[in-house]
């Protein structure tokens, strides 16, 4: 019932909101969905990734690459699908490896992986455009061109609330899967390897599934995130993004359902604080993430709700006391 | 010119083996993965290269490559001052949170150097060029990577030796074999800790100061040494000398070898022959 609030809410946003800031609530949104699927993968299954950025690029690079060699299938509803299928043959090659391995083995492993597409993007300089990376024009959408229409008209209209159902539609699949049996099984992997795989869970398959989810998820929100940005650059494969990813997650609480959507809204706005604020950004989102790691470790949305939890066992104390 | 390659991966390699080293300690005796690593090895850089323009044109030869270990003290006492502060705080802590600790403060590390630096390089080629080069088989070759051989040669018998024989090393092995035990035998392990984290950032910051009379500090510079530390160690094997060095070797001569032969896959050829071993045998070469 919350959530189709919260969603009728979301629908209005385009008219309280500036073009600026309403630019920075569509990357929120983009990397809303990022968080979903990466927190498939760090609190469900309790697998680290250092290299999500990958699959990002994955997305990503798949616009970027249409856009340049297939112009006449640069349609919103040919690109969406398209990155979903890029993003997911990537994660089931590296995903393969990786789940092989786990805690920081897995990590590094991970990381290594996303440079090396890195290296791949950044070398292949005629293909994918090297350094300067790869302009994205506007897509157009079942039929309807916008050429002549400017980005942010473009963004703060029809894009918008395409943004908006995919990412309630994410939503709503990811909580389907975290609840499903599969959804069930991965966190049993998570508790307690050895006694998932004695009850009948075919482990090493359940987390590569899980990884090409979270892949997929994250491809997605790189798709929609291009055409907020209008560029893209191999850096979106190095390892410092994917930290970047790890850190929305932790900032809103992994071990929440809706962490990683707080969390990356949160995100946008204090990066780009910290950017317009001081030319030291870096320093600010160090600083913050060191803090936050000592003293909030279950990120803001988990402290809401332990204090919620300790609001109500006090009222609940008075109560009694009465 | 393969005699060339073979020396250029062996300099490749004793660079690689300096910061993986390092890496490799404070990753077996805490199990911490440190992430600012990089960020230590840049310290390292920057220090040596501006000690060694401050002092250049006053100094006798000898001081200029004594000046380069003023960046492993830096990286040391930044190491120990990361360790002290909040790396201390986190043995008891899960993975994820180690991680992002030490992703932070690489963040902070970078725009740390950016405040003392400044955007600009700093060219230290002074110890290079007064070295000039040697002839070997037929070629020439400058004397200075051959002096980096050597340091390396030494820090890793010193290394080695100090981990095997020494008490101080036993004990240091005996937390990373098994932290409880050690902890019930009655070892201090925060101070053993703090020592062998401090220990790893100096070798890191002695590569970095190795590293700066060939290439000008840089921000950034500390990035791609850390990813290839991460190679060395996964394919080495998590926590052994000896992985480091095989390690090391493998990825010195496949970058030397690469960028000779085939210079537009040069890197992408080291992940996927890192790939293979991890397919092969995936606790690395060495690893327990």
């Amino acid at each position: 019932m919350v959530y189709v609030l919260i969603f009728i809410v979301l629908l209005f946003v385009p008219r309280l909101l500036s073009i600026h800031d309403l630019m920075l609530f569509e990357y929120g949104l983009t990397f809303a969905i990022v968080g979903l699927g990466f927190n498939l993968l760090l609190g469900y299954t309790g697998l680290l990734s250092f290299g999500h950025g990958a699959y990002f690029a994955a997305g990503a690079y798949t616009v970027g690459m249409i856009a340049k060699y297939l112009p006449e299938a640069y349609r919103l509803e040919i690109l969406i699908p398209a990155a979903l299928l890029f993003s997911l043959i990537l994660a089931v090659i590296f995903g393969f490896l990786c789940v092989r391995h786990t805690k920081i083995f897995f990590s590094i492993l991970a990381l290594s992986l996303s440079m090396l597409l890195y290296a791949l993007l950044f070398k292949l300089y005629h293909l994918t455009g090297g350094s300067d990376g790869l302009r994205i024009p506007l897509p157009s959408l079942l039929g309807i061109s916008f050429k002549g229409i400017r980005r942010p008209e473009f963004l703060s209209g029809t894009y918008y609330y395409v943004l908006l159902v995919l990412f309630a539609f994410s939503c709503v699949i990811m909580k389907g899967i975290v609840s499903s049996p599969f959804g069930k099984a991965l966190q049993a992997i998570r508790d307690n390897e050895v006694r998932a795989e004695l009850i009948g869970i075919r482990v090493r398959r359940y987390r590569l599934y899980a990884f090409c989810i979270s892949g997929m998820f994250v491809g997605l929100g790189g798709a929609l995130w291009t055409f907020v940005n209008g560029h893209v650059t191999a850096d979106l494969s190095h390892w410092v993004f994917s930290g970047e990813i790890v850190y929305m997650t932790l900032l809103g609480g992994f071990g929440i359902f809706e962490g990683p959507i707080i969390g990356a809204i949160l995100f946008t706005y204090l990066k780009l604080y910290a950017m317009g604020n001081t030319q030291y950004w870096m320093f600010v989102i160090g600083a913050t993430l060191i803090v936050l790691v000592m003293l909030l470790p279950n990120g803001v949305a988990g402290a809401f709700v332990s204090l919620f939890a300790k609001l109500k066992r006090r009222k609940a104390a008075e109560g009694s006391a009465c | 010119m393969w005699v060339v390659y073979t020396l250029n991966g062996l300099y490749f390699a004793a660079l690689l083996f300096l910061t993986s080293l390092g890496l490799n300690i404070i990753l077996g005796v805490m199990g911490i993965l440190n992430l600012a690593h990089g960020s230590l090895y840049a310290i390292g850089a920057f220090m040596a290269a501006w000690t060694v323009i401050q002092i250049v044109a006053k100094a006798p030869p000898f001081v200029l490559y004594l000046s380069l270990l003023s960046g492993l003290v830096l990286a040391g006492i930044v190491g120990f001052l990361m360790e002290k502060s909040f790396i201390r705080a986190m043995y008891k802590r899960t993975l994820e949170y180690q991680l992002l600790l030490t992703f932070g403060a690489l963040l902070l590390l970078e725009d740390v150097i950016k405040m003392i630096w400044g955007g600009q390089a700093y060219y230290a080629s002074a110890p290079f060029d007064l070295l000039g080069n040697v002839d070997i088989l037929g070629h020439v070759y400058p004397t200075y990577f051959l002096f980096v051989m050597l340091i390396t040669l030494l820090a890793g018998l010193f290394v080695w030796f100090f981990m095997g024989r020494t008490k101080l090393g036993i004990m240091l092995r005996a937390i990373s074999l098994d932290r409880e035990m050690a902890t019930g035998l009655g070892l201090d392990i925060g101070r053993l800790s703090t020592f062998a984290f401090v220990l790893g950032s100096g070798l890191a910051g002695l590569a970095g100061a190795l590293v700066v009379p060939t290439t000008p500090a840089l921000l950034g510079i500390g990035m791609e040494p850390l990813i290839l530390a991460f190679i060395v160690v996964v394919v080495g094997g998590l926590g052994s000398l000896k992985g480091a060095l095989v390690g090391a070797l493998l990825v010195g001569f496949t970058r030397s070898f690469g960028i000779a032969i085939l210079p537009e896959i040069e890197l992408p050829l080291l992940f996927l022959i890192a790939g293979i071993i991890l397919v092969v045998k995936p606790q690395g070469l060495f690893g327990r």
